[in-house]
């Protein structure tokens, strides 16, 4: 169906070699490039859709699944229903398409085993995508470098990755995750059911052995300037701040 | 490549199609994207600092800075991240009329913008003059949010947005072309949206 990109491109066909649903509004997508890529935990790779008559739609997407991993990526799609590109994975993308993808994309909102820690992740939505990424890095590295997530959902039900997630909680080897559930009740002790505020941050911040080295917020706009806003708020320095806005 | 099944119905109507760059869309409103937390920076506090290398040329405070000559600008942007908007409307102080204040030519052919949060930016110097960027000090007539780069940011439209560097407080001219924060992290040198100088391997 495509003529190979030439070398040069940096755009190159990848197939979808699997799809799991995640939640009722995300869904992961497994991409398996042509030419495979190493990636930080962090970065994020352009997608971009061709229509027979040439219009091209293209959107950044973060990648979920940690460096060590290899083979496929990992991209885990918020479906907006208005939207352009989500809505066609959710409704149309099928196991074996091909889809052009470029990268690994992104220098700075990235982690690595030897930047050390202790490091906060903030995440909203599907803001918590790259902070998976870390945190499976985290884990596959098998690291002691304490990292606190607080991960911000509307309810129980959308929380992406929750199993993953409480399963590493539950090994108490330095990963502790804190859900804060918008628009439901908490489920679990360590959690609230309220938006990301600086009283939140701070007994974030005292989970970990020490002051973070380095805080990352993801998410929309708005959740962004929020959660920043709190950090500062607790006392986190900005120069300290890493962010990734999604743009809307 | 075409993609199987991707018919949109979200084609930019024809007679715009000229104003929007390859790989862009047509955005009605006005994300926002940075590095980190917006700083808010009280005009009290803010100063505009021209430089050649370490060396200060002529620094302004708030009051004199809007003293200066304003222009209005009104223009498409272009962000890197795919989404252009059109006739977006802007006032400040073009680049040559700060130039002309502080009484000097241009001194190298490049130029460091740099902000209040330690971000930094680079454009060849002679894409800032001759009415091509502003140090905008409004948007639609007034202040500019702290969300969107206020109380004052660089306004170099006829690149990618990222070069029009929010929460300004200074020119630095180098001697050679040196990559600011974005461009250490693999985005392209010069931006211009119209060959697709996103990331640093683009020609
Ligand atoms: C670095 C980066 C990483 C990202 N990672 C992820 C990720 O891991 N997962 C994820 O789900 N998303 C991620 N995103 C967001 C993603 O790139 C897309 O923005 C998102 O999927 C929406 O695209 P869309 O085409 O479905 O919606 P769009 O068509 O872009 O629409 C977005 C929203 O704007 C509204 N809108 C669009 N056009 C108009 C218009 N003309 N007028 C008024 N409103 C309009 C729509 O209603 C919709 O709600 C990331 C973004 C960035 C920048």
């Amino acid at each position: 169906m495509s003529a190979e990109p030439s070398p040069q491109s940096p755009w190159q066909a990848a197939t979808i070699s699997r799809i799991e649903k995640r939640t009722p509004r995300v869904t992961s997508f497994w991409f398996q490039p042509s030419r495979p890529f190493a990636h930080l935990a962090g970065q994020h790779v352009d997608i971009r859709l061709t229509a027979p008559d040439g219009y091209q739609a293209r959107r950044s997407y973060s990648i979920a699944s940690a460096p060590e991993t290899g083979g496929a990526v990992e991209l885990a799609i918020e479906r907006l229903d208005d939207g352009e590109v989500s809505p066609f994975f959710h409704d149309v993308a099928a196991v074996g398409d091909e889809i052009e993808l470029r990268g690994p994309l992104g220098g700075h909102f990235i982690w690595e085993e030897g930047d050390g820690g202790p490091i906060l992740l903030v995440g909203g939505g599907s803001g918590v995508v790259p902070l998976m990424a870390m945190v499976r890095h985290r884990t596959l590295r098998n690291t002691a470098v304490p990292v606190a997530l607080v991960f911000s959902a509307r309810v129980w039900d959308e929380v992406i990755f929750r199993d993953e997630l409480i399963g590493l909680d539950d090994r108490r080897d330095g990963f502790d995750l804190v859900l804060t559930l918008t628009r439901e009740p908490a489920r679990r002790p360590s959690d609230y059911s309220r938006r990301v505020d600086a009283r939140m941050m701070a007994q974030a911040v005292e989970r970990l052995p020490k002051a973070p080295r380095l805080a990352y917020v993801c998410g929309s706009n708005a959740f962004v300037s929020a959660a920043a806003d709190a950090l500062i708020g607790a006392g986190v320095p900005a120069g300290m701040i890493r962010t990734e806005r999604y743009g809307v | 490549m075409v993609t199987r099944g991707f018919f949109s119905g979200r084609r930019p109507p024809s007679d715009t199609d000229s104003r929007i760059p390859p790989g862009q869309y047509l955005e009605q409103g006005f994300p926002v994207l940075s590095a980190g937390p917006t700083p808010r920076v009280r005009t009290e506090d803010w100063s505009f600092t021209l430089k050649q290398g370490p060396k200060p040329l002529k620094k302004w405070n708030w009051a004199e800075f809007n003293a200066l000559p304003q222009s209005k600008m009104t223009r498409d942007i272009h962000c890197v991240t795919a989404w252009t908007k059109f006739n977006t409307p802007w006032q400040g102080v073009l680049i040559d009329d700060i130039l002309a204040d502080a009484g000097i030519e241009p001194p190298t052919a490049y130029t460091l913008a740099l902000s209040f949060d330690g971000y930094s930016t680079n454009v060849p110097t002679k894409d800032l003059v001759t009415g091509k960027a502003m140090v905008a000090l409004l948007y639609e007539g007034k202040p500019i949010p702290p969300d969107h780069g206020g109380p004052a940011r660089l306004l170099v439209p006829h690149l990618y947005f990222w070069k029009s560097a929010k929460w300004v407080n200074g020119l630095q001219f180098t001697d050679r072309d040196e990559p600011g924060f974005w461009e250490l992290r693999g985005y392209h040198m010069y931006g211009d949206p119209w060959r697709e100088q996103r990331y640093s391997s683009d020609p």
